[in-house]
């Protein structure tokens, strides 16, 4: 009988290539973030009077808040359905979700031409219903508030009872620690309802996300444009957050030199196959009954994309996992999970960028140099984030067996910040 | 303003449902007046002088480029668009018949019945007016473009190269020269009377009995009558207008289908907070997993022996 385990602090060593990489992406993603602040939109970006959006919208913000998905579909695994054993998987997959948002949001600061009146969607007297962006900006905003709440046990948690502050500082120990005390008691009521709360949040903006796209309906290509959009976008989230959950703990488990933790892993996949395999019918019935599979080969750069889209994206990692052999391999499930990665950040781009076709374009349109290294930037620095936290609260569950006991690593690093 | 007392009444909800039964038609027909203020373009009499360019550009400051500037007809040799400092512009299509007398379009905002731009402006940034003029305030923009995507006819234009306070820019139907009972600075430039300012329903009436008259000289369409639920703005051409640079549209409103989907699912929540209970019920009655050991989980072989091709 092995011994439950439970999420710690990761102690390995802060400084790798990993971090280092990170950092040089950063600085060239803040160059030219600060270019973008100096001289405006225009003097960073391919955009135009005719493409008003480009990847800040379509993968940091609309890909960027699918991939985070694990966050709420894990939760509502374990504490609505009652799925224990992927409790393991839970507190990641909430960190890189509250990450990924928070990633979203800061990449909408960056494109938005007035990012300081970004508030402006919460103010009740300027609320415009009939807006799908408006469902989208106010839900957003609170499931991000919602997860924060959420992560607050973990703080609670690592930090009751060892609020060490040196120096004058030290006089706060004694108040710091009794606020996180009675956040963590009063949190324990309510923890419940935010959670069934941030799932249905959830699955209203993600629908509406696919919402915003149909008002550009004369625009839009045949391929993509369908007025179930909201409800394919809604089906692909599921599948989507599992498998980036599932990418995440390979690549925490190798890059730590630990076991892969497939006995939480294996079973996951089934929920990534089921929900995969209900996108893949949505999208095909959608085709089918739109009538427009006669385009698939008419060798356009839409039938092109989109061909790699639904094939790649979306029907390899199917077959892929439906195979028990693949399902069984660490191997097998981070090339499923990579390529469901690929299919949603596709699926976005060619859903706000690919069909997106104004009729007085002379050009398509195609991300410049500043938008990459920003939409890059932004993504290792939050990258840079998960790395610090993971390394302070007790969030990566990394298994049972084979870790060497050591002394209190929880106190030792406590101290250290 | 409609908008603000109709968002007030939503939000009341149930306590006041018998105003808010009075106001479905503002919910999927925007907020046009009955009978918009329009302006009819007979493009058959337009001959390109560019005076409303340069009428446009001088009533909204746009910069302080003299008549000449816009005498140049060297222009004509690209199809141009509005773009951030130029809200309307012309541009000339060849007459294949007679090769000398080229057709003029003058293109700007059509101000449509049911603008897409207002409906998907999340923070009320645009606006139709009493008269049924779009306009834009640039204090509650937030700089998102989705009008931009929104709009079928492609006219907001962006102050990208602006760092601080960049605005969409585009036509306003000189909002505030008619609010003074003024007409359009571009109709009360226009030499030969190719721009008619009047109410909708009037200048619909003139149109159709042009064509009456002269039925060989106009084609037999008017191009906002129906177009994505119809525009204030309206067109008279004499040849199809998919050859003189307007785009083909249907005549479905560009955010009925949007506004439909976000009342029906979103309307009082019910939705939402049908799912809340279900989720919350499941919660409670589920149990949690008697063994958490995969490995001699049922449930877990169940998954495995159906999902195993």
């Amino acid at each position: 009988m092995s011994r439950p385990s439970r999420p710690e602090p990761v102690s390995a060593p802060f400084w790798t290539p990993y971090v280092y990489t990170l950092l040089v992406l950063m600085a060239l993603g803040l160059v030219a973030a600060l270019a973008r602040f100096i001289w405006g939109l225009g003097a960073v970006t391919n955009l135009s009077d005719r493409y008003p959006w480009g990847i800040w919208k379509a993968v940091s913000v609309a890909a960027g808040v699918a991939l985070a998905t694990g966050g709420f579909t894990t939760a509502a695994l374990v504490h609505v359905f009652h799925r224990e054993r992927y409790e393991p998987v839970v507190r990641s997959a909430l960190l890189v979700a509250l990450l990924g948002y928070t990633y979203g949001a800061t990449s909408l600061f960056v494109d938005l031409g007035r990012y300081y009146n970004i508030w402006h969607p919460m103010w009740p007297s300027m609320w415009q219903g009939d807006s799908a962006l408006f469902e989208v900006a106010i839900c957003i905003m609170t499931y991000m508030l919602i997860m924060y709440v959420e992560f607050m046990p973990i703080v609670c948690e690592r930090f009751i009872g060892r609020v060490h502050l040196q120096g004058a500082l030290a006089a706060f120990n004694g108040p710091l620690d009794r606020s996180l005390r009675f956040i963590q008691g009063a949190l324990g009521r309510i923890l419940s309802v935010l959670l069934v709360a941030g799932v249905v949040i959830s699955c209203m903006h993600h629908s509406s996300l696919g919402s915003l796209m149909l008002i550009a309906r004369y625009k839009l290509d045949s391929l993509w444009y369908t007025p179930v959009l909201p409800l394919l976008f809604l089906l692909s989230v599921f599948a989507a957050g599992f498998a980036v959950v599932t990418a995440e703990s390979l690549a925490t488990t190798w890059v730590l030199g630990r076991r892969p933790r497939m006995e939480v892993l294996r079973p996951l996949s089934n929920y990534t196959l089921i929900f995969l395999g209900v996108y893949l019918i949505a999208r095909v019935a959608d085709v089918l009954i739109r009538g427009v599979q006669g385009r698939l080969l008419e060798g356009s750069l839409s039938s092109r994309f989109f061909l790699l889209e639904v094939g790649l994206g979306f029907v390899a990692p199917f077959l892929m996992l439906a195979s028990r052999r693949v399902r069984r391999t660490p191997e097998g499930l981070m090339v499923a999970s990579g390529l469901i990665i690929f299919g949603i950040v596709m699926n976005r781009a060619n859903v706000f960028i690919t069909a997106y076709q104004p009729s007085y374009a002379a050009t398509r349109y195609f991300p410049s140099l500043g938008e990459v290294l920003i939409t890059v930037g932004l993504l290792a620095f939050f990258a840079f984030l998960h790395r610090i936290a993971v390394g302070i609260f007790p969030v990566v569950d990394l298994g049972p067996r084979s870790r060497p006991l050591r002394a209190a690593p929880v106190q030792a690093s406590a101290r250290s910040t | 303003m409609h908008l603000d007392r109709r968002q007030f009444l939503e939000v009341l909800g149930t306590t006041a449902f018998t105003a808010v039964g009075a106001t479905p038609a503002g919910a999927s027909g925007g907020d046009s007046h009955e009978d918009p203020m329009g302006m009819l373009v007979d493009t058959t009499n337009c001959i390109g002088c560019r005076k409303c360019e340069f009428a446009c550009s001088q009533a909204h400051h746009l910069n302080d480029l003299p008549v000449e500037a816009f005498e140049d007809k060297a222009v004509f040799e690209n199809h141009r668009r509005m773009d951030a400092n130029a809200l309307t512009v012309v541009n000339r299509f060849p007459n294949e018949e007679e090769p000398d007398k080229p057709t003029y379009v003058k293109s700007n905002c059509l101000h449509c019945l049911n603008p897409g731009c207002v409906s998907a402006c999340l923070v009320g940034a645009l606006q139709k007016t009493e008269t049924g003029a779009v306009v834009y305030d640039p204090w509650k923009c937030i700089g998102c473009r989705y009008c931009m995507v929104a709009c079928p006819f492609e006219v907001p234009a962006y102050e990208f190269l602006e760092p601080l306070a960049p605005r969409v820019r585009k036509c306003d139907f000189c909002a505030e020269r008619t609010a003074e009972g003024k007409i359009p600075a571009c109709a009360e430039m226009c030499p030969p009377m190719c721009l008619t300012y009047g109410k909708r329903s009037e200048l619909l009436q003139m149109a159709r009995e042009k064509i009456e008259e002269r039925p060989d000289r106009y084609v037999h369409r008017i191009y906002g009558e129906e177009e994505a639920g119809g525009t204030a703005w309206l067109y008279l051409a004499p040849k199809e207008f998919e050859q003189l640079g307007f785009i083909h549209l249907g005549s479905e409103g560009v955010p009925v289908l949007t506004e439909t989907i976000q009342h029906s699912i979103f309307r009082y929540g019910v939705l939402p907070l049908m799912l809340f209970g279900l989720l919350g019920a499941t919660m409670r009655s589920l149990g949690p997993e008697v063994e958490p050991e995969p490995a001699i989980s049922p449930i877990g072989q169940a998954d495995e022996q159906t999902l195993s091709p």
